[in-house]
């Protein structure tokens, strides 16, 4: 039986660096290419060298497909394409196409450019990597060879982020990338059609987590930024450049503009005009009420906040700012962390997911002591507040998402394995669908049962539809006849006798015959009309003949009377009918060999 | 049965209906705008000259229409507010249709007479920018009518003893009792409530029977041309199509490969004129009346053809020395078509995406915009007549003339020499589009800039994809009227295409011999063991199985 293979190089039972290989029909493909950003080391990019120990990458890879662009989901592109070595295709939508590689460039700055790191990939290697990016519109079929189809389905998340299907004949897998089943204040909610694959491959960030209405979170976030101000403290949002960050700008323009607070707003980076000019023109992607009012008012225009410049930081009075990255890993926003840690009046406000060994992760673990580079160490004693933001699916959204979909296997990736195994428990119990949740470099084997495609002759199939009334009835199945021939990779189902033409051969007949005694004192020409005029009153419905060549024949059964030798009383009947009339055959004759009734003339 | 039911004549306005594998499929529904040429202009303010037009009566007075027709330069047009030609709506009954395909925006405008008022019940395809833009035509025709209401709507001449006796193409004019005014915002809200999303290559399956799938057409903004297939047959609709680099995606001519029929509509309607010449053509007349101290009229479109006008402007101006010139563009949808314009990145040629990429708008009006050249209104009213400057340039509609804000510019600018109206719609026969202006001075100049392909691309492109057979509309297998000596204007093909017509019925010419049926791999191999095991054929999810009999 054929198989499906997953393995995931990164993202099995881990959040970061999303690498899952799949192998379907043939064909191997790459789902996501991310960065660890809990490691400064090789831990940091994928294992390449699982797949490379014997071949080249572009050998084995048929095409890799990039989620969304966020880096631990393409933040390792570079790397393979160039470093390692990828010449195939790269797919990925418009707007991740767009976006991926100014966050690669300055991903590259901060490694390079602060860190002091070598050895990594160059800003020209960026630009050789997109050029091999192939674009991806939502539901368009990309055929990328004649066999291996993929389409694009939308997966709200980020702008841009989308789902995949992959298909290779009738079997078929659906990768999730990163999801969110609600729409939030920017973007819609993920959808997918029925399309039942082998396998669903799904995040898992919030495998235990059924959040509440996102209504109550905004007004906890809005409140809670509202009492910091009011007391004079500085309230620090660390986000990534695209994504969060516009919601939670309109979140607080519309807030600021309703309220009427005086207090300034400030976006790090100079990527937040081009990031907002990004959304405008990318509004085909973004939520159906913005994209229904772009015309009269662009939510992405904003009157309240304003550009950062890092010595905004020391001015006195309370302000907010938001600084990249997110996770308070480096740059700007952990700059300012390290300035207003101190004072409890500030606050920090993690809006997102913090992977393992990242600053943000250890705060909200409750770690009020840091140890800074050069054996430094930082009080933390600003107050530390969490609202998961980010626009993950929550155990309810993943199982929305099953029903959708209907998958026949369920394959758990980026999440944490206590939680996973968790969800998978229930999604067991719940669909009664196995669920697997690989770790990194392990492989999961999954049998399928792809039904094989026969071209069927129209004319055989109306005639056999014929027999079972005018229309097709799924309850009744019936047996048929026919011929299935394999010729040059494909199969044909014709009816006997054109296969019989198309292949040259001639038809033998197989027939049957068989001898049945009888005791009936009447002459043989009596007898046979006596055995006449009984088929006619048991047969109802069948062509019974009576033809003058003294033979009976019903349908194509051949009946003959002869008289014993011996005794003219008893006749031997001599039937014949040929293969395809056993069951009427063998019938007749058992029915025969019971003699004929009394009273038949 | 293949059949094709064609239930337009008009070649770039095509409505078809096509049967296939017991699905019923609309192929477009084109609305024919030229009847209105017929009718008299609504002007937007109260027109003495309009309104003292004489009364018609036939000469030998025995028929008195004064309230209904009147005379202008020799013509009689109706005094109503205008109709239109619809799709024949009496040859099959339009409520057993399944699906509606659409090609381009220009392609749908008889949707909401289609899908609300033949009880049809199915799904309409189209591509988002088709949506959009097909919306916002309608919405501004129905702006167009709804703001000035005419109370009278003339029926008498319509009668069939009358309609014979009449002057011109009225006498001509087919089909006049089926001609309908124009419909409601609701009904087309109603109807556009109807349409399902579909992207490029996508594939959508049709009761398991059929799929179909649109592809670029390279004509407008999400414009497609349309495959419809089964496992062994296919059909390939094509439809308003353009090979040259303007603004969209560029025509996918490959996936047309292998078709049993194409169904060609939407060829060039000026197949005579090159669109780069008559750009030049447009952009020096232009300068020439600015710089004479006139103003220049384009009546047009609010979508398509101005996007390339606009960028060829852009280009223009600065070595034109127009920097000081207003540009207008007015329409109840000038703002919203301009900026719709700028978010559809995913449905432009490569050279517009890689702007988007930067990210900049991939049309260079946001910069004229920005920078004050262009200047967009609603209307003639409000802000515009305030701050309206001349010389000008105005882009307005309708291109017939016969209604919108241009109709208030026909009258204002018609009288100076100086001024200067180009034509560069394809749509309407120029002459007749100024007939109830007549007489004119100003200056007319007719660069009508039509981008669909001409007889020399198409039959390079069907030498390429080599169809079976091709469906056409009887107007391309013989040269125009016009120009009968022009054999190179006409499709000559081998075997010779199928022509058809207003209301023709054609039988497609090709039979299907295979379906596709699915075995389930235990069937497969416990047949090739023991040959006495029969398969069993069943019926799941509209397709055939053959399953294991125990």
């Amino acid at each position: 039986m054929p198989e499906i293979k997953v393995t995931p190089l990164g993202a099995g039972q881990d959040v970061g660096r999303s690498c899952i290989l799949v192998s379907i029909g043939g064909k191997n493909i790459m789902l996501d290419c991310g960065m660890h950003m809990g490691y400064n080391d090789d831990r940091r990019f994928p294992d390449f060298s699982y797949i490379i120990q014997n071949a080249r990458l572009t050998d084995f890879l048929d095409c890799v497909i990039i989620s969304h662009f966020h880096l631990d989901h393409c933040g390792a592109l570079p790397y393979m394409s160039e470093m390692v070595g990828y010449d195939g295709p790269i797919y990925m939508t418009h707007p991740t196409k767009a976006i991926c590689p100014i966050l690669l460039e300055d991903f590259r700055k901060i490694t390079v450019d602060k860190k002091g790191e070598t050895n990594f990939f160059t800003s020209q290697m960026i630009k050789d990597c997109m050029k091999k990016v192939i674009p991806l519109n939502l539901h368009q079929t990309v055929q990328v060879d004649d066999e291996l189809e993929i389409k694009a389905y939308y997966a709200g998340h980020v702008l841009g982020a989308a789902m995949v299907h992959i298909k290779v004949g009738s079997e078929s897998v659906v990768y999730t990338g990163d999801y969110n089943m609600t729409p939030d204040r920017h973007l819609g909610a993920a959808w997918i059609d029925k399309c039942r694959p082998d396998i669903l491959i799904s995040e898992s960030t919030y495998a235990t987590t059924i959040r509440d209405s996102k209504r109550c979170r905004e007004r906890d976030f809005l409140k809670k930024v509202h009492e910091s101000i009011e007391r004079g403290g500085k309230v620090l949002i660390p986000v990534f450049a695209l994504g969060r960050a516009q919601e939670l700008c309109i979140l607080l323009e519309t807030f600021w503009e309703r309220m009427n607070l005086k207090a300034p707003i400030y976006f790090s980076t100079g990527l937040t005009e081009k990031a907002n000019h990004y959304y405008k023109l990318f509004i085909t992607w973004t939520n159906q009420k913005i994209r229904k009012t772009f015309v009269q008012r662009n939510m992405f225009e904003f009157k309240h906040i304003k550009a950062f410049d890092r010595s905004y930081a020391d001015n006195p009075g309370p302000m907010v700012v938001f600084a990249t990255p997110g996770m308070l890993h480096a740059g700007q926003s952990l700059q300012i962390f390290k300035k207003w840690a101190g004072n409890e009046k500030n606050m920090v406000i993690m809006p997102g997911y913090c992977v393992q060994g990242t600053i943000g992760h250890k705060i909200l673990n409750g770690q009020r002591k840091l140890e800074m580079e050069g054996r430094a160490t930082l009080d933390v004693k600003l107050q530390v507040e969490y609202m998961s933001f980010s626009a993950h699916a929550d155990a309810k959204g993943i199982m929305q998402l099953i029903r959708m979909a209907e998958p026949r296997n369920m394959l758990l990736v980026h999440g944490e394995a206590v939680k996973m195994e968790f969800l998978k428990g229930k999604i067991e119990q719940e669909f009664s669908i196995d669920c697997y949740m690989p770790a990194n470099g392990e492989t999961t084997t999954v049998t399928t049962n792809p039904s094989v495609p026969v071209d069927m002759s129209l004319s055989l199939l109306k005639r056999e539809m014929a027999l079972g009334g005018p229309l097709p009835d799924p309850k009744k199945p019936r047996t048929m006849h026919g011929t299935l021939i394999m010729k040059e990779n494909s199969l044909k189902l014709v009816s006997s006798e054109q296969a019989l033409k198309e292949l040259g051969l001639n038809e033998h007949q197989l027939r049957f015959t068989c001898r049945v005694q009888l005791q009936d004192p009447h002459s043989d020409a009596d007898t046979l009309h006596r055995i006449y005029t009984h088929l006619k009153n048991v047969l109802k419905g069948y062509t019974i003949q009576h033809l003058p060549d003294s033979t009976v024949m019903v349908e194509s059964i051949v009946i003959k009377v002869s008289s014993s030798a011996e005794d003219s009383n008893t006749k031997v009947l001599l039937l014949s009918w040929s293969y395809q009339d056993e069951d009427l055959g063998s019938y007749l004759s058992s029915l025969l060999k019971k003699g004929l009734p009394p009273g038949l003339c | 049965m293949k059949l094709t039911y064609c239930l337009s004549g008009h070649p770039t306005l095509p409505c078809n209906v096509l049967k296939f594998k017991s699905t019923t499929i609309m192929l477009d529904c084109g609305l024919d705008t030229t009847s209105v040429l017929n009718f008299l202009p609504l002007p937007l303010v109260h027109s003495p000259r309009l309104s003292k037009l004489p009364g018609w009566v036939s000469k030998d007075g025995t028929i008195n229409l004064e309230k209904e027709l009147k005379e202008c330069a020799g013509r009689v047009f109706v005094d109503s507010q205008p109709e239109f030609c619809l799709p024949e709506v009496e040859l099959l009954d339009l409520s057993t249709i399944d699906v509606i395909l659409i090609s381009n925006y220009h392609c749908m405008m008889a949707l909401p007479y289609i899908t609300e008022h033949t009880g049809f019940t199915g799904t309409v395809y189209a591509t988002e920018p088709t949506l959009q833009i097909g919306r916002l035509l309608m919405e501004e025709l129905v702006n167009f009518m709804e703001r000035v209401p005419k109370a009278q709507s003339a029926t008498c001449w319509k009668n069939k003893e009358i309609q014979r006796l009449l002057p011109g193409s009225l006498k001509d004019a087919v089909d006049v009792w089926t001609w309908k005014r124009c419909y409601s915002l609701q009904e087309v809200n109603s109807a556009l409530s109807k349409v399902q999303l579909v992207g490029y290559s996508q594939k959508v399956e049709l009761f398991g029977a059929v799929q179909v799938s649109p592809l670029s057409s390279g004509y407008s903004l999400g414009s497609s041309n349309w495959i419809i297939q089964s496992h062994h047959e296919k059909v390939s609709y094509v439809s308003g199509s353009s090979l040259l680099t303007t603004h969209p995606q560029p025509m996918d001519q490959s996936s047309l490969k292998n078709s049993d029929v194409l169904i060609l509509t939407g060829l060039t309607q000026i197949p005579t004129a090159n669109p780069d010449g008559m750009l030049g053509e447009f952009c020096s007349n232009l300068a020439m009346t600015i710089r004479a101290g006139g103003n220049v009229l384009v009546p047009c479109y609010s979508s398509g053809v101005i996007y390339d006008l606009l960028e060829c402007l852009y280009q223009f101006i600065e070595s034109a020395n127009l920097g000081t010139t207003p540009f207008y563009f007015i329409s109840p949808v000038a703002n919203s078509s301009l900026e719709f314009s700028q978010i559809f990145a995913e449905w432009l040629c490569h050279n517009k995406q890689t702007k988007v990429y930067l990210p900049e708008p991939p049309f260079p009006h946001a910069e004229l915009i920005q920078t004050n050249k262009l200047k967009h209104y609603p209307s003639i009213h409000g802000d515009f007549s305030s701050e309206f400057r001349q010389p000008c340039v105005v882009f307005t509609g309708h291109p017939s003339l016969r209604f919108g804000d241009v109709v208030h510019f026909m009258e204002l600018w018609g009288k100076s020499s100086l001024n200067t109206i180009i034509f560069t719609e394809p749509d309407f026969s120029y002459l007749d589009a100024l007939a109830p202006y007549q007489p004119l001075s100003m200056k007319c100049v007719y660069c009508p800039i039509d981008t669909r392909l001409n007889f020399h691309q198409v039959s390079k492109l069907l030498k390429e994809v080599q169809p079976l057979h091709v469906v056409c509309p009887e107007q391309y297998t013989q040269p125009p009227v016009s120009q009968s000596h022009r054999s190179d204007l006409m499709l000559e093909l081998q075997p010779p295409p199928m022509p058809y017509r207003r209301c023709s019925v054609l039988n497609l010419p090709f039979r299907r011999r295979y379906e596709r049926v699915y075995i389930l791999p235990e069937v497969l191999l416990s047949s090739c063991g023991c040959p006495g095991r029969l398969p069993v054929l069943s019926y799941k999810q509209s397709q055939y199985f053959f399953g294991d009999g125990c």
